[in-house]
């Protein structure tokens, strides 16, 4: 390994050569996270951050190895469960409710004594580009508060940016790990499906569904990747052949690699992005690789069949808040069904509604052929269409939001404006492929912009690679530090 | 006008795997409430399911031992419904890729009642009221069912029993459930329609839920048939609607009509993978299944020569055939078991369910002991059978009443020597038996047992007391 942007290598290192202690470390965190206008956290567990901070210290000083992430100050998306610490999936349905068990992935870095600064706000169930449809408000996005931080991983996004946290766990179903990441100018992972275990992660569209880190750079995204991957007996869906040494293949060598740009990807996009695409694309010619412009129509089927899909699990998986056993529950009603109907009314936003009720219908019988059917069908097509284009390519290059942030309330006019702007996240899900997305430029407002590099299933080491080696040929010239949070 | 009964059957039969379909929890009936639940089976956001690979063998057995193919490219699939005691709001199940299919069960007329499926599911919670209020208890959430599924086949609520019966009968003797009606290990839902006889066409048809007794299942059949052959006659349409039965007024009540009729929106349950069936696993599966009730009758009457009546009232226990079957090994003709078990043991248990449990004091080695005492003619029958009863009071083995002296066999001499002492000791009964009172024979041979402590044969000493007065 050569290149030392390595956040979590560089705090290890602070750490273990006794330069600060793991509990003063823990401290910053959380005083600059009380003075923080990011809005990035929904709940904070100071008491258990500090008390795994004076374990690991404990550990340091006795003499003993620490690995990597231990002591590493981090935050999860609160959709992911957490025994004892609220877990609402900034929904007021779920309001209180308190985990009796560990996600696969918390269950891990707990025990790698990770040290959980709280849970990160997002979307109300995942549902949303913009965090803004969360009952504790949107995150703001660190480089310019006016703007949002993107969703629906946006509070995990918004601290990591801001400097409140060192990374972070996000979910995405449609985009919303990349899309945060590319807005505030981060490293975001989507893994392969079935590279992560779902365990624990509350599900919005389950076939969509993957875990995956949010961090300022490539090597900290695969360190974390590598410690949360791997096969998990509680997830059915989960794999065998997920790779977990992507930190060792980061600086392989690029020459001759074959990079595929798919032109669909580029209607309609931001100049900007364009162009910070294009030089992104330069670079990698500069590094050796061969680049080839294609055509992959089937990209115009996305958007449709991600809707109809995600919607249709959605409307099933939310099912089971009915107010009885846990969560939001209306406070006058006359019977079960009243019980249930108002519990649900009150509980829900509108995004969340607007879904179910989607999903409801495009499962209904006498729609089910002519919706989810086809859009069951066409995933099949465009998974066959991804295959092909494996075949020629190592690996496919495209712009990660056809935009930068927006500003807050630009996109609650009109919900399907909202959606397309998923235009260039959708497909990876559709076809459970993994992809990172990884900062390329600012925009004329110095808004970050991103790219992302998008893999064959299980070759999450071949697009870290490629992507920690842009950041080092750019000198990690688009990984702005900013100046708030905790600076070491 | 003659109407004739059509009707189709879905019967929910729980499993008996140790664990739950999709978590670790145990299946047992009972337990305080809310006690064998974990996060997965009370659906808390964020869990998964994980398939137990027993209920797929267990419900591959099912569907082999009703004559059906087993699908090697199964699937789950979710139910969508909200309901109280379902707390993910949706019951993994399958859809168009179930387990088994295409089977059936032969009744005795040898009508086939033809199996269209068997498929996999997880059963749901129970609600519980009391004091005005409703309580739910997960406890039987995720317990794992097969429901199967016939064929619009039966024509009568005679046959309906019967499939019943010998459905039940079947998943017993393959040992997948217990199918106790009575505490909800089996359930049957009831199609019925009726149409005039001779025509092809089905009528409209109700469906009545949850029947949980035989007896009410036939009496809420021929309530349903006569109700239906009444409106028609009336004038009247049957509508397509849900039923109850209601046991204290012996009537049906309408649950749902056609319009609010769920719509389930099924869909394949992306939680879970593809099920893989090997075909060798599949001949695994049927050459250890055990020997089907079927297979059994037929061997008591053709190999052992038992009647057919008998033949089936044994077999109409699994734990009564498996008793026998055991009691019959080294015996050369196991009628001698059979009877005892007709007979003295079944005089023992004054019910249908002390049939079922058959908890008895003697234990089929025991039996076997006796019987063989009895071939080997040491004693006879009418010993046996005294012996047998007292073993059925006191659970005490043979020994404990027949001692190693009384085993030992008389030989004929030596009986031939007893009976002339019965008719040297009795010249009266030889008197009255010569004047032609038959029944005076029988102080005789009684003599003869008081003698011998019943061990000898009560032909054979007929036989020699009628040689020993003929020589007289």
């Amino acid at each position: 390994m050569s290149g030392t942007n390595g956040k979590i290598r560089h705090i290890h290192d602070l750490l273990v050569n006794k330069k600060i202690t793991c509990k003063e470390l823990t401290e910053k965190y959380i005083d600059k996270i009380k003075e923080s206008k990011l809005n990035a956290y929904v709940h904070t567990c100071e008491d258990l951050a500090i008390k795994t901070a004076e374990k690991v210290d404990e550990k340091i000083s006795s003499g003993k190895e620490i690995s990597m992430l231990e002591g590493i100050p981090m935050n999860l998306k609160d959709n992911i469960s957490t025994d004892g610490i609220e877990t609402t999936c900034c929904s007021k349905m779920l309001q209180g409710y308190k985990p009796i068990y560990d996600a696969t992935v918390w269950k891990k870095l707990k025990g790698d004594n990770a040290v959980l600064l709280g849970k990160a706000n997002m979307d109300e169930f995942a549902m949303g580009s913009s965090c803004e449809n969360s009952c504790f408000g949107g995150a703001c996005n660190p480089h310019n508060l006016k703007h949002v931080a993107g969703g629906s991983s946006g509070g995990v996004a918004s601290a990591v940016g801001g400097n409140i946290a060192v990374y972070g766990l996000g979910s995405d179903t449609g985009g919303s790990i990349r899309q945060p990441a590319s807005f505030c100018g981060l490293v975001g992972l989507k893994p392969t499906y079935g590279s992560v275990s779902r365990y624990g992660l509350i599900a919005f569209g389950s076939s969509l569904d993957q875990i995956g880190p949010i961090a300022s750079n490539v090597e900290d995204v695969a360190i974390v990747y590598d410690s949360i991957s791997g096969y998990d007996t509680k997830d059915s869906t989960s794999s065998k052949v997920a790779p977990n040494d992507t930190f060792n293949h980061l600086n392989d060598d690029i020459k001759g690699m074959k990079i595929g740009i798919p032109k669909e990807y580029f209607d309609g996009i931001n100049e900007d992005v364009k162009n910070a695409i294009d030089e992104a694309i330069d670079a990698y010619k500069s590094m050796g690789a061969e680049i080839e412009y294609f055509d992959l129509p089937e990209l115009k089927y996305t958007l449709p069949v991600y809707y109809i899909i995600a919607c249709a699990e959605a409307s099933s998986n939310l099912g089971r808040y009915d107010g009885i056993r846990y969560g939001y529950k209306t406070k006058q009603y006359k019977d079960i069904e009243e019980m249930i109907c108002k519990t649900r009314s009150e509980g829900f936003g509108e995004e969340v509604k607007r879904r179910i009720l989607l999903g409801t219908y495009v499962l209904s019988s006498g729609y089910y052929d002519a919706y989810y059917k086809k859009a069951q069908n066409l995933r099949g097509t465009i998974i066959k269409a991804f295959k092909r284009a494996y075949e020629k390519f190592d690996v496919i290059l495209a712009p990660t939001v056809p935009t930068t942030a927006f500003e807050f309330n630009f996109t609650s006019m009109d919900p399907v404006q909202t959606y397309l702007t998923d235009i260039c996240t959708v497909p990876v899900n559709i076809a459970g492929l993994p992809a990172v997305s990884l900062p390329c430029g600012f925009d004329s407002k110095d808004l970050p912009i991103g790219m992302q590099l998008i893999g064959n299933s299980f070759s999450e080491d071949k697009i870290l690679n490629l992507a920690y080696k842009y950041e080092q040929y750019t000198e990690a010239k688009y990984l702005k530090e900013l100046d708030m949070g905790v600076r070491l | 006008m003659k109407y004739e009964l059509v009707s189709g059957l879905e019967t929910h039969v729980e499993l008996s795997t140790k664990t739950k379909i999709f978590c670790s929890c145990r299946t047992d009936f009972g337990g305080e409430p809310n006690t064998h639940c974990c996060p997965i089976c009370i659906g808390l956001p964020g869990t998964l399911p994980k398939l137990n690979k027993e209920v797929v063998r267990y419900a591959i057995m099912a569907g082999l031992a009703t004559n059906c193919e087993i699908n090697l490219i199964s699937k789950m699939d979710r139910k969508n419904y909200v309901y109280p005691d379902l707390p993910k709001a949706y019951q993994i199940s399958q859809y168009d890729l179930p387990l088994c299919k295409n089977g059936y069960i032969q009744l005795d007329s040898g009508k086939k009642i033809r199996i269209a499926r068997i498929h996999i599911e997880e059963d749901a919670g129970k609600l519980v009221h009391k004091g005005g209020d409703v309580y739910v208890d997960y406890n039987r959430g995720g317990v794992p069912l097969i429901e199967i599924v016939t064929q619009p086949d039966i024509r009568s609520s005679e046959e309906a029993r019967e499939y019943v019966e010998k459905l039940q009968l079947i998943m017993r003797y393959i040992g997948v459930s217990d199918c106790k009606m009575q505490e909800g290990s089996m359930r049957c839902d009831v199609n019925i329609s009726v149409r005039p006889e001779g025509s092809e066409e089905f009528g409209t048809r109700t469906e009545i839920k949850n029947m949980n007794s035989l007896t009410f299942m036939t009496k809420a059949m021929e309530y349903e048939k006569n109700r239906q052959i009444e409106l028609i006659e009336n004038g009247g349409k049957v509508e397509q609607e849900t039923l109850r039965y209601i046991e204290s007024s012996g009537t049906t009540e309408s649950m749902r009509g056609k319009e609010d009729a769920h719509d389930y929106r099924y869909f394949r349950e992306p939680d879970l993978v593809t099920i893989h069936t090997l075909s060798e696993e599949v001949e695994n599966i049927r050459k250890s299944l055990p020997e089907l009730p079927t297979a059994r009758i037929k061997k008591y009457i053709e190999k052992f020569g038992i009647s057919e009546k008998d033949a089936e009232s044994i077999v109409k226990y699994k734990n009564i055939s498996d008793f026998f079957e055991k009691a019959i090994q080294g015996i050369e003709n196991p009628k001698i078991v059979s009877n005892f078990i007709i007979g003295q043991i079944f005089s023992t248990l004054n019910n249908e369910q002390e049939k079922e449990s058959f908890d008895i004091k003697v234990s089929a080695e025991s039996l076997n002991e006796l019987c063989k005492l009895v071939e080997s003619k040491k004693i006879n029958v009418g010993l046996a059978k005294s012996t047998l009863l007292k073993m059925l009071e006191t659970g005490k083995n043979v020994s404990n009443f027949i001692s190693q002296e009384d085993m030992q066999s008389i030989s004929e001499e030596k009986l031939l020597e007893i009976c002339k002492k019965a008719v040297d000791s009795n010249p009266n009964a030889v008197k009255d038996y010569l004047s032609g009172k038959e029944k005076a024979l029988k102080v005789l041979i009684g003599f003869v047992m008081k003698e011998t402590k019943g061990k000898v044969d009560a032909l054979n000493t007929q036989k020699n007391i009628l040689d020993t007065i003929k020589n007289i």
